[in-house]
């Protein structure tokens, strides 16, 4: 029998719209999860830089329990094992946007933590000196640096989350892997869904980056 | 006779470090006092002991009328302090990411709720008064060390200090700006500021100060009028001290 493969432009295409549905899900999660592990990720982060150990201590073990363990591990300890603790089921929309929240969040809170140690002293001892407050100092001073200093990690940081989402079929969220997934079990088409699928992923990826290049370019044009 | 600063049996210790040895030095309103000494002398040490940027251990430091404590000195009576006390940084330490214009009219608004357009007129008095109106808009980047600097005494000017503390204003500037900076300091002591200010500039010290102190190893060793000190120093550290930097 002789070997012979054909990319079936076909498929690929006719793929297409029932592939499209999962987009929304996986902006979704992604975005929802980020918005979320931001707050996050500034709550500990700041905590994790405090000088009192009680406040530092519960920032870092969040910091080191999330990071140290695998997002998929994190996904469906919250959507099967979360479950028998509270008495009920998770929808497995919110498991996964819980678990891009406290993933990221982990990781957000490291992105904080240097941006802000990253800020020369002098600039916390000038705004002391002119009578701010330590509040007002770190507020109006020493975070809109930091800030501009952690857009790119964080935008790093969004495009790992937003592949992340992608290990979410194993809770049969409705996102773009998932989706694929079951067109494929109709079509048997792996090999072109899975290339859309990668493709459709790209494209959220690129123009993620596209944004953050213009607003890391605006930044350093005002300093 | 009101002190602005009045320090008695002041102490510091960094760690094993003694840095700052009985130190008993009162300032009067109006005086110019110039700190001298070599580095690691602790003369940075003690003027930033005055705005509570540094801690000390044991004594007592009296700033304004206002009990400065040596440990655990409340946010609010460090802020009382504060917005009396000027400083300018060897660094600078301007706001990068706000203009020149914005950098001096920040503290005004925060602290004192000084209106945008009350604070920005005050801006530009003071950026005038110090030559640099026409780079309000700029970014501190955009300018040259001297100017830099020269914002930065405006950026103290404008909470109205009634002490301004000068950390080493200079030293980090490329020689021709200096008499600039310089130029703006002497014209704040002809008004009648009341500054504390370390430097290694002796000409500047010589001709602006009131009082010149040198200090040795976190002591005051030698004090009085720029002229006994610079033309007869009575201690011989202070001779050596003055050999080596009048030298050159």
């Amino acid at each position: 029998m002789e070997f012979q493969f054909q990319f079936d432009w076909q498929a690929a295409i006719n793929s297409i719209p029932f592939l499209l549905k999962g987009i929304p899900y996986t902006l979704l999660i992604s975005f929802g999860g980020l918005a979320i592990g931001f707050m996050l990720g500034i709550f500990f982060g700041l905590l994790s830089i405090n000088k009192k150990w009680f406040l530092r201590w519960p920032a870092t073990a969040y910091i080191e329990i999330f990071r140290g363990t695998p997002i998929l591990v994190q996904v469906l300890f919250i959507f099967y094992g979360l479950p028998d603790l509270i008495g009920g089921p998770i929808d497995p929309l919110t498991a996964g946007i819980a678990a891009i929240a406290l993933n990221s969040g982990a990781y957000i809170s490291e992105v904080v933590r240097g941006g802000v140690q990253s800020i020369d002293r002098g600039q916390s001892e000038a705004g002391l000196s002119l009578g701010l407050s330590r509040t007002q100092t770190f507020w109006s001073i020493v975070w809109p640096q930091a800030f501009r200093r952690m857009i790119p990690p964080l935008g790093n940081q969004a495009i790992v989350s937003i592949k992340d989402t992608s290990l979410f079929s194993v809770i049969g969220v409705g996102e773009l892997v998932r989706q694929g997934q079951v067109y494929i079990a109709n079509t048997f088409t792996a090999f072109e869904v899975y290339f859309v699928v990668a493709i459709m992923y790209l494209c959220i990826t690129l123009s993620l980056s596209l944004m953050l290049r213009l607003l890391e370019r605006r930044g350093v044009a005002s300093t | 006779m009101t002190h602005i600063v009045k320090m008695q049996g002041l102490n510091k210790h960094f760690g094993d470090l003694h840095v700052l040895k009985d130190i008993d030095l009162s300032i009067e309103p109006g005086e110019v006092v110039v700190i001298i000494g070599a580095s690691g002398s602790g003369k940075s040490t003690l003027i930033r002991c005055v705005n509570g940027l540094e801690e000390y251990g044991s004594g007592e430091l009296v700033v304004d009328n206002e009990p400065l404590a040596p440990k655990g000195q409340s946010q609010k009576g460090l802020a009382i302090i504060r917005k009396q006390v000027g400083m300018v940084f060897q660094q600078f330490n301007l706001f990068p990411h706000l203009t020149v214009k914005k950098n001096v009219m920040l503290a005004p608004m925060k602290v004192k709720d000084a209106s945008q357009s009350e604070a920005e007129k005050r801006a530009m008095a003071l950026l005038e008064r110090v030559g640099i109106a026409n780079q309000a808009e700029k970014y501190p980047s955009q300018l040259s060390g001297g100017q830099q600097q020269r914002v930065a005494i405006a950026r103290a000017l404008a909470m109205d200090p009634r002490l301004m503390l000068f950390d080493e204003p200079t030293s980090a500037l490329d020689p021709e700006m200096i008499g600039e900076v310089l130029d703006v300091m002497r014209e704040l002591a002809k008004e009648g500021m009341t500054m504390m200010v370390v430097t290694h500039e002796m000409g500047f010290a010589r001709e602006v100060a009131d009082r010149v102190i040198y200090i040795h190893e976190g002591q005051i060793v030698e004090q009085g009028k720029p002229e006994a000190v610079f033309d007869n120093p009575e201690n011989e550290r202070t001779q050596s001290f003055l050999a080596r930097v009048l030298k050159h």
